[in-house]
């Protein structure tokens, strides 16, 4: 992941003559510039200091990006990043904060595990939606019945969703060796039609005039997601994204499964030396992230979204992967990334109503977020000098 | 060429000095080397030798100082000027393509390559020349290290060189390759090409060299005619002090304690050697050297005793009892340890500080995790341990694995396995990129462990460590091992027998 794997910097290798044919002109135009040095450890400093300084990188190219669409690009900036929070309608805005955020948060953690294992669940939106569809079809299996239990068991449902359908790309590669990125964002769109299916088919509401779509679970008690505490937007989903973070943070800080994450993402072979058994942490991992994207899906439907519905996933799972990144793969940083994309969603929705931005260029900006935040990533493995190198 | 006092000068190194920040590498270095001469480097770790050498080929500009190339100013800004002036140099790590023949691979480092055709007419000629047997259409993925190495000397050959610089270039040569690379190394030097040979093989100085410099924390500590010199009085130089030399205690040895019988075993990646029918045994207290030129099965039997590749249970046993279908923390609760040869990467992870790395291999037998949970105030104790035993040279136990120089890394690589008290310990290349006086206190280490009762395998590729603390000798060669024979007493010839085999032709004349 980290750009060192690129660029060697032992400078012995002056020699290599195809690096050299490849390289030459580049190294060379950026030599007389500046150069990358490589640092003896990664700095702490510029662990936190890299996001910090590309979200503020984002702000100038976005705004030079809203100046050449026409639109004042300090009101833009202004709407999407200040608005939703202190804006007049801050007040409508303000919740839905917690319910974009939460989501994204809780499909991050369990991506962020894998990541750092080397592990690349990109598939996250379809565990996400079977999730949904396990979770919803166990709550209507008990309709109208009226019971405390049926929603834990929908919990449990949405867990054991989205697990099952990670558990299709785990064994795929620890049978077969195949690349787990393709067939997990594959699975995404079979769910997607399996969805669609669902929507009009098996789980279609009887008293729903043949409109597609189930019975809405928010408004069955039994199954709802309600809002816990009054105009914050937190639901259940919520906190189980904040005891997801803790709970990530113990797991990487504290636990020997952490470390052994962590140490097969940096190192494989002396994970292997150190008794890690690489198919049964690729099962636990994507079985982890598997099972956080279909609690997630499950909290939507009960709550913000209410029913099964085509219509149903908005690309939480995509985003995730985004907020993963943003946030370092550390669960704190995860947690204040997730706030922030959701801030850019709200603010970006804000925008497109308010001065009539293109979507296509609120999704540029928010791809601009990333771009940085990668290129930023340099920083902390590798010091810049400036000038020629004084050999 | 030994009257080097008539030859001119050709290089005048005067008071060159190089600073980096907290050290300086180079404090007031000079000296002259002389047409034709073969002149040693000789240095500890981090004495300042690859600096120095780095600035004779302008890879680095000294912070003061000059250099005088035939009495004119020498100030290199890079290597293709070093290279215009007549610099060549034969690194330690090769830069070839597998892929790709001799000639292309030649023909890529050259400024104007001539026509394929011609360069390998060239490289025929030279190689001839030199007494340097090489196809010219040979693919370099085919190639021994000791063929790769004349791939990169005839590389330098070809620029018609006055000074070649060659650093560490025994290192991966067989004793029969290296008497090959003396001889082209003598020739070179009588037609009048100087050659600055950095190693830290004293044996190697004292039959090759006609003049040594010793450097020591960046400065020249003295200068001497190596062959008038015991080796012993060599390494003094270079460490500064009276050198300890591991002792080996009287002992009886035990019962057998590790057994390996009939291992076959097909390499886990493409690139390795499958491992043929080995077979040995080693007994509490005792210590068999394992030789032979790297990748010939090295990896993969420190692999299959340390569990990472599971072998058929009964294939290696510990005091009777199979424990090859074991994971190497079963193995580890068994005390079998083990310590690879590639510390970055496989012993150790790089961006993981030295606290985590000590609970890489120290979970298990030091009780570092309770239910799951790591006792980290435990593990930084146990890296202290390490630290201080062992005298790995850190500025603490939270810094970076990767920040650690190739020598300390390998001292707290194996004072992590030797402080978990193990019954059977393997380990490759103990002291490879390590000083002499650390070389020193790892194989004292070993020694003390196997006098406590340990059984052990060092698997090396220098030969005098494992002549200088091995009970038994064996070698492997393409994934065989030869019979184990008892170390003492064997001749070079013999142990270049046992190695030998396909991997070096030239030997088959040697009787």
């Amino acid at each position: 992941m980290s750009i060192k794997n690129y660029i060697n910097p032992n400078p012995k290798d002056d020699r290599n003559p195809l690096a050299l044919f490849f390289l030459s002109p580049g190294i060379w135009l950026l030599s007389v510039v500046f150069r990358l040095e490589p640092r003896p450890q990664p700095s702490k400093l510029w662990s936190i200091a890299a996001p910090l300084l590309a979200v503020v990188l984002t702000m100038i190219a976005g705004g030079i990006m809203f100046a050449a669409l026409g639109k004042d690009p300090l009101e833009a900036i202004r709407i999407i990043f200040w608005d939703p929070l202190f804006g007049d309608f801050a007040s409508y805005s303000r919740p839905q904060l917690l319910v974009k955020a939460g989501p994204l948060v809780l499909i991050a953690i369990g991506l962020s595990l894998g990541f750092r294992a080397g592990i690349w669940n990109i598939g996250a939106e379809g565990q996400y939606i079977m999730g949904a569809i396990f979770g919803a079809a166990t709550g209507l299996a008990f309709y109208p019945a009226e019971l405390w239990i049926i929603f834990p068991l929908m919990v449990i449902a949405g867990a054991i969703g989205g697990t099952l359908w990670a558990m299709i790309p785990a064994i795929l590669k620890t049978k077969f060796n195949t690349n787990e990125i393709l067939t997990s964002l594959m699975l995404v769109y079979i769910a997607q039609e399996i969805l669609k299916s669902m929507a009009n088919g098996l789980l279609k509401n009887p008293e729903g005039h043949g409109f597609p779509g189930s019975r809405n679970l928010a408004h069955y008690p039994a199954t709802s997601n309600p809002e816990l505490i009054a105009g914050t937007g937190a639901h259940w989903g919520v906190m189980a994204a904040i005891i997801a973070v803790i709970a990530a943070y113990i797991l990487l800080s504290r636990h020997i499964l952490g470390f052994q994450i962590r140490l097969t993402g940096e190192s494989p072979r002396a994970a292997r030396f150190a008794s890690v058994r690489p198919n049964l942490l690729i099962v636990i991992c994507m079985g982890l992230s598997g099972a956080l994207a279909g609690l997630a899906g499950l909290f939507e439907v009960t709550g913000p979204a209410g029913q099964i519905t085509d219509k149903f996933n908005v690309g939480y799972g995509f985003t995730a992967i985004i907020v993963a990144f943003l946030g370092r793969l550390h669960p704190v940083g995860i947690l204040l990334a997730g706030l922030l994309m959701a801030l850019t969603y709200i603010g970006g929705e804000l925008a497109q109503l308010q001065m009539s931005i293109p979507a296509a260029a609120i999704q540029a900006f928010q791809g601009m977020l990333l771009f940085f935040l990668l290129a930023m990533d340099v920083l902390t493995n590798f010091k810049i000098k400036f000038g020629k190198e004084a050999a | 060429m030994t009257d080097t006092g008539e030859t001119p000068v050709l290089l005048h190194l005067d008071g060159l000095t190089k600073a980096y920040p907290g050290v300086v590498a180079n404090d007031n270095v000079g000296f002259k080397i002389h047409e034709g001469e073969v002149h040693a480097l000789l240095g500890e770790n981090g004495a300042g030798k690859s600096t120095l050498v780095k600035m004779i080929y302008g890879l680095v500009k000294p912070d003061s100082g000059t250099m005088t190339l035939r009495g004119e100013r020498f100030e290199p800004a890079e290597p293709r000027a070093a290279r215009a002036d007549g610099i060549a140099m034969v690194f330690q790590h090769f830069s070839l393509f597998d892929a790709l023949n001799v000639a292309e691979n030649i023909a890529l480092g050259m400024e104007k390559p001539p026509k394929m055709g011609d360069l390998a007419a060239r490289i025929t000629e030279v190689s001839e020349e030199y007494g340097l047997p090489l196809d010219p259409h040979a693919v370099v993925g085919n190639l021994s290290a000791g063929e790769r190495q004349r791939v990169e000397i005839i590389r330098c050959l070809l620029q018609d060189p006055k000074l070649l610089i060659m650093d560490e270039p025994t290192s991966v040569l067989t004793p029969q390759e290296v008497q090959t690379l003396f001889q082209t190394l003598r020739k070179l030097s009588s037609e009048g090409t100087a050659i600055l040979y950095i190693s830290h093989k004293l044996e190697e100085i004292r039959s090759l060299c006609d003049e040594a410099t010793v450097l020591r924390l960046g400065k020249v500590v003295g200068s001497c005619t190596p062959r008038e010199k015991s080796a012993r009085e060599l390494a003094e130089m270079m460490v500064g002090e009276v050198l300890h030399v591991p002792e080996r205690a009287n002992k009886d040895l035990g019962d057998v304690v590790l057994g390996v019988s009939d291992l076959s075993m097909p390499s886990p990646s493409p690139f390795g050697t499958s491992l043929k029918n080995v077979t040995l045994e080693v007994r509490a207290g005792e210590i068999l050297g394992i030789g032979g030129v790297a990748g010939n099965g090295q990896d993969e039997l420190l692999a299959a005793i340390s569990g990472e590749v599971k072998t058929s249970h009964g294939a290696v046993t510990v005091n009777g009892t199979p424990v090859g279908a074991l994971s190497p923390n079963e193995r580890r609760k068994l005390a079998i340890l083990a310590a690879p040869e590639e510390r970055l990467g496989h012993a150790a992870a790089p961006d993981m500080s030295l606290v985590e790395n000590a609970l890489l291999t120290g979970a298990v037998r030091k009780g570092l995790t309770k239910s799951g949970f790591v006792d980290w105030t435990a593990t930084r104790e146990f890296a202290r341990e390490i630290i201080k035993d062992f005298d790995v040279r850190t500025p603490g136990s939270a810094n970076a694995a990767r920040s650690l120089s190739g020598g300390n890394l390998q001292k707290f690589v194996v004072g992590r396995e030797v402080l978990q008290d193990p019954d059977v310990l393997v380990v490759n290349q103990p002291t490879w990129g390590v000083d002499a006086s650390a070389a020193a206190a790892i194989r004292q280490s070993l020694l003390d462990l196997a006098a406590k009762g340990a059984a052990i395998i060092v698997i090396s590729q220098d030969l005098d460590e494992l002549m200088e603390i091995s009970d038994r000798f064996a070698a492997l060669n393409e994934g065989t091992l030869s019979d184990a024979r008892p170390a003492h007493g064997l001749t070079v010839d013999e142990i270049g027998l046992m190695m030998g085999g396909a991997h070096s032709m030239e030997v088959a004349h040697v009787h």
